[in-house]
């Protein structure tokens, strides 16, 4: 089953085409990569997936509803993750958790036990009292994490989600990538570390506003003969002129 | 809050000099300190003889800074911002044209487009060459490929080896660890402590451990498996790989593979590989953790 579906999609600014009419789909559990260049256009593709930005033209559904119809549906259905501003520092652990229940319509009444069970399987229980703000930043990217998907969406949107965070915890961020997979929750994912690009079950790259490759990381590399993602990366960005611009 | 406790360290003339950790290391407090933009309670620091605190004037005039958060006046096109900067410095853009041509001639076409609409990439390239256009001595360089692309991070450090070939020192911060290849020597730096300083390949000969990298048909079983093996003393992902390393009294590599193909892994493969510094930065922090 297809989570996203998306069609000839195409967003113009002016006489820019951030978005050239590109078409993927997503399947049900998949941790799906969405790489490119600065540029390329993925902030503007992510922004109509999620409901926030309408096409020019081209069609797509995401967790089965219309995008450009039916965005606040959309919206209901997703969980979003930015790399710039996921959590309120000046707010509790618990607090957080609160207000992001409420947001996604979390009922009343399972509030404290959603709240419970999630500080449970981030091992937070200690914490629950302190400050976003106070805890380090890999904290904070699987408190982010875990608020995104706290109503249990059928898909996550995660943006750059490990931006800086030290090796350690940004290999125990995928791990909760791949429990949400596991747990039949999509994930579409950014990132510029290409050992990351490896933990995709499959992987795009856009480069001018398309989509210039799509496939496993393994049959990329075959594609284009080379050792490495990085490699890939490198080959297809080459080709990019109109990013800078 | 402690950022930095005891740091102690020395950048020769000419070298790119980087410093290695994630966010909240103590990176930033660091060059701040060292561009003379806050004071450090306790210890003493010199560039190019000149003291932070007496010679701070001295010091302001012959060093570049590129902070991480674009600080360029968005609303004063690409000219009038380097133009700015060259004036602060008593000097002009055709004075040290030389210097940053590599880089302004790229965004040069642009010079008439106000700062705030150029890309990323091009707003690093803007404020590359105003943090040159004085012939700095040492040029700062606040975690300049944080969320950059992969090509232009490559891009980047092409130009600073550029500037370095003209005999400009160059003192970097990244939290990506497979840049410190690129960099002449490395300080890794963690919760406000150095960990290591050395050449990349320094860090790499003094790691304690062989490293093996371990592939299998289904990775994050092979994941859960390897961390069963109380022979197995430190196993993490790498991308296509797993990294471990053993405890030879409890576990050899021929009975670990035996023990994974029992457990009936798939297309296994073991090799020895070369540590990563990442490899090096993770067991570096597990021992502080210890």
């Amino acid at each position: 089953m297809s989570v996203i579906k998306v069609e000839n999609l195409t967003k113009h600014f002016g006489n820019f085409i951030a978005v050239n009419n590109i078409t993927f789909q997503v399947e049900k559990g998949e941790i799906f990569g969405f790489l490119g260049v600065n540029g390329a256009g993925k902030t503007t593709a992510m922004r109509m997936l999620c409901g926030l930005s309408q096409p020019t033209s081209g069609s797509g559904t995401v967790a089965g509803y219309d995008i450009a119809s039916q965005s606040e549906d959309v919206k209901k259905h997703i969980g979003y993750m930015s790399q710039k501003f996921a959590l309120y520092e000046d707010l509790k652990v618990w607090e957080n958790m609160r207000l992001y229940a409420g947001i996604y319509g979390v009922p009343r009444s399972e509030i404290p036990a959603v709240i419970d069970r999630m500080l449970a399987a981030l091992g937070f229980e200690s914490e629950k009292n302190t400050l976003v703000k106070e805890l380090p930043l890999g904290w904070k990217q699987k408190l982010a994490f875990s608020v995104s998907i706290i109503h249990r969406p059928e898909i996550v949107f995660l943006d750059e989600p490990t931006g800086g965070v030290d090796p350690a915890a940004r290999r125990q961020f995928w791990e909760f990538i791949y429990k949400a997979a596991d747990e039949g929750i999509t994930v579409f994912v950014t990132t510029h570390y290409m050992d990351e690009a490896e933990y995709c079950h499959r992987v795009s790259i856009m480069v001018d506003g398309r989509i210039e490759a799509l496939d496993t990381p393994a049959r990329l590399k075959q594609q284009f003969s080379v050792a490495s993602m990085d490699d890939v990366f490198t080959k297809l960005a080459r080709k990019a002129e109109g990013g800078e611009q | 809050m402690q950022a930095l406790s005891d740091v102690s360290f020395e950048v020769e003339k000419g070298e790119i000099f980087g410093l290695i950790g994630p966010d909240g290391a103590g990176k930033t407090t660091l060059f701040r300190i060292l561009t003379t933009l806050i004071l450090a309670d306790s210890g003493t620091a010199t560039l190019n003889g000149w003291d932070m605190v007496r010679d701070y004037r001295k010091i302001r005039d012959n060093v570049g800074y590129m902070p991480g958060r674009f600080s360029l006046y968005q609303n004063m096109t690409v000219e009038e911002n380097l133009n700015f900067f060259a004036t602060l410095f008593h000097t002009t853009i055709a004075e040290n044209y030389d210097l940053v041509k590599d880089i302004y001639s790229r965004i040069e076409p642009f010079k008439k487009r106000m700062a705030g609409k150029l890309s990323g990439g091009m707003k690093q390239k803007l404020a590359l060459s105003c943090a040159l256009i004085h012939r700095p001595l040492v040029l700062f360089l606040d975690e300049p490929t944080t969320g950059i692309d992969p090509m232009s991070r490559k891009e980047l450090w092409a130009m600073l080896r550029g500037l370095k070939s003209q005999g400009i020192t160059i003192v970097v911060s990244t939290p990506y660890m497979d840049e410190a290849m690129l960099c002449d020597r490395i300080a890794l730096i963690q919760k406000g402590k150095i960990m290591s300083i050395d050449t990349p390949q320094g860090i790499i000969g003094r790691f304690p451990q062989k490293v093996f990298a371990v592939k299998a048909d289904n990775m994050s079983r092979l994941l859960s498996s390897l961390r069963e093996y109380a022979g197995v003393r430190s196993c993490h992902t790498f991308g296509e790989f797993h990294h471990i390393t053993i405890d030879n009294e409890q576990l050899t590599i021929d009975s670990l593979r035996d023990a994974l193909v029992e457990a009936g892994h798939k297309n296994l493969e073991i090799k020895e590989i070369v540590p990563t510094i990442e490899d090096c930065f993770m067991e570096l922090t597990s021992e502080t953790r210890a």
